[in-house]
């Protein structure tokens, strides 16, 4: 690796201070597990690595506060996949921590990290774009709140500013529920990146949402108002005109090495349908 | 050159002073600067698991953690899994009845997930077992016997959960 310095902040006016002072000289550190890589690999090549792990603003953790659940910016994926609030009332981001590399990976990588590597595969995004995830971002002129619909740009680029890093993630705890289900297709059993990902919520309206990533250059989200991909008598037929028009306009990379775009499509509708199967049963267990 | 970064850890229970450079990781400093070789250095993108140690009670990929992120961590390694009086370990011991090792470059982050696995979750289903040391690939495909020594360690010894050390942070 190219030499650089090592800065571990304790306060976060501290973190906000350097990242703004040294804008892209300096970047973030959380789980290191998208960015060891990168810096190894001499793509990224910054002065200095902040390393955000003991700001106490973001710490790890997991609570429920004004009716929204807090996840702190450096929450693993192996807790994030274990809370039980987590797995019950957002079950699709629970499926999708536990889905993300191996145990190494999962006991290092953050969940603030996988939205702001803003991979399009990154497993974490569509579940919480179904969710309604807010982020919550502190910088130089103080704490914003983005929806995560406005967090993604494009692969590797997010609406933070200079000098901004991500705090926490918050998901509103919903007075209906939401039954979710994540869903992914990889080339191999284990720890890959995915080649489609596939989150659908169903609540007890018949409302849906459905949101997928690694087709196109950023996660998206779409919502039913039809109430079909919710009614448990929809027909197969039914269900496939809803999707057809969901996924219409996705539009995979031509040149990816994971998949051709043909593949993608087919398989965005049949991990739709499953992700569809698994969260209406979740709903009626209640 | 960026300046040297002085860690305090403890390391198979004995607490250490040690100064890194600020790009090393973890793996770079126990085999470079602490002489402790069992890791080993193989992919270092995350995939095979040969780094693996445990940091705070869970296993990690040591390739891709800094050296600096330790300080004040309890960091644990194969070199620490014997008993203290000589021998090995019920699960070392497993594997080598299984005939788990072939050339055993693998071996020493299969045992370091294997033992963080039994130390978080002491009577794991298979299925556990297989996801606990999914990270770990191994050349010889020794994956059966692995998984059979893990199995039978499982079963008939009490894997001594050690309490990380008093970190200092
Ligand atoms: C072997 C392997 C398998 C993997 N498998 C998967 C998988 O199945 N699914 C998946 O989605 N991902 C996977 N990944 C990618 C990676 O593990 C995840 O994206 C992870 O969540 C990244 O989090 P981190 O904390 O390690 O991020 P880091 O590497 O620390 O950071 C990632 C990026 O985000 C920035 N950043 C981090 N935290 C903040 C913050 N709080 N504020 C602002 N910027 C920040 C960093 O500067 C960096 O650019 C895998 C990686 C490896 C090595
Ligand atoms: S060398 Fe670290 S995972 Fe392969
Ligand atoms: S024993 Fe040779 S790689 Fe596993």
């Amino acid at each position: 690796m190219q030499p650089f310095a090592y800065s571990r902040p304790g306060t976060l006016a501290e973190a906000v201070a350097l990242l703004e002072e040294r804008g892209p000289g300096a970047r973030v550190l959380a789980g290191g597990t998208d960015l060891l890589i990168r810096l190894r690999d001499g793509s990224l090549d910054p002065e200095v690595v902040v390393d955000v792990k003991r700001v106490p603003e973001l710490a790890p953790g997991i609570r429920a506060d004004d009716g929204r659940l807090v996840i702190g910016a450096t929450t693993t994926m192996t807790e994030i996949a274990a809370h039980p609030v987590i797995r019950h009332e957002f079950a699709a981001l629970a499926d999708a921590a536990a889905y993300v590399g191996s145990v190494q990976i999962r006991n290092r990588a953050t969940l603030a990290g996988n939205l702001c590597n803003a991979s399009p595969a990154a497993d974490t995004a569509p579940a919480l774009l179904v969710h309604g995830a807010v982020v919550v971002a502190a910088g130089p002129e103080g704490t914003r709140r983005i929806p995560l619909d406005a967090f993604f740009v494009r692969s590797g680029v997010t609406t933070l500013a200079r000098g901004e890093l991500v705090t926490a993630v918050d998901l509103p705890l919903p007075s209906t529920r939401l039954a979710s289900a994540h869903e992914r297709r990889t080339r191999r059993r284990g720890h890959d990146l995915a080649a489609v990902t596939m989150a659908v919520g169903v609540d007890a309206r018949g409302a849906a949402r459905l949101a997928f990533g690694s087709v196109g250059p950023r996660p998206v989200v779409r919502v039913d108002d039809t109430a079909t991909l919710g009614d448990r008598s929809a027909t197969d037929a039914d269900v496939d005109a809803i999707l057809d028009r969901l996924l219409g306009d996705a539009a995979p990379s031509r040149t990816s090495m994971r998949a051709s775009p043909g593949y993608r499509l087919a398989m965005l509708r049949v991990l739709a349908r499953r992700a569809r199967a698994t969260a209406l049963g979740r709903l009626a267990d209640g | 050159m960026a300046e040297r970064v002085a860690i305090e850890l403890v390391l198979n229970g004995a607490r250490r002073r040690v100064e890194v450079e600020p790009h090393h990781t973890l793996l770079d400093a126990l085999r470079d600067d602490l002489a402790l070789t069992g890791a080993k250095s193989c992919c270092l993108v995350g995939e095979c698991g040969a780094c693996t140690v445990m940091v705070d009670g869970r296993a990690v990929d040591s390739c891709l953690v800094l050296a600096a992120e330790v300080a004040g961590a309890d960091v644990r390694t194969v070199e620490g899994l014997a008993p203290a009086g000589g021998g090995l370990s019920t699960l070392q011991a497993k594997f080598l009845e299984h005939g788990a090792v072939q050339c055993g470059y693998c071996i020493p982050g299969q045992l370091m997930a294997a033992q963080a696995l039994l130390e978080t979750t002491p009577q794991p289903s298979d299925p556990e077992i297989e996801e606990g040391l999914a990270g770990n690939l191994c050349r010889c495909a020794c994956y059966e016997q692995i998984f059979d020594a893990v199995r039978e360690t499982a079963a008939t010894a009490v894997v001594e959960p050690r309490a990380p050390a008093a970190a200092a942070r």
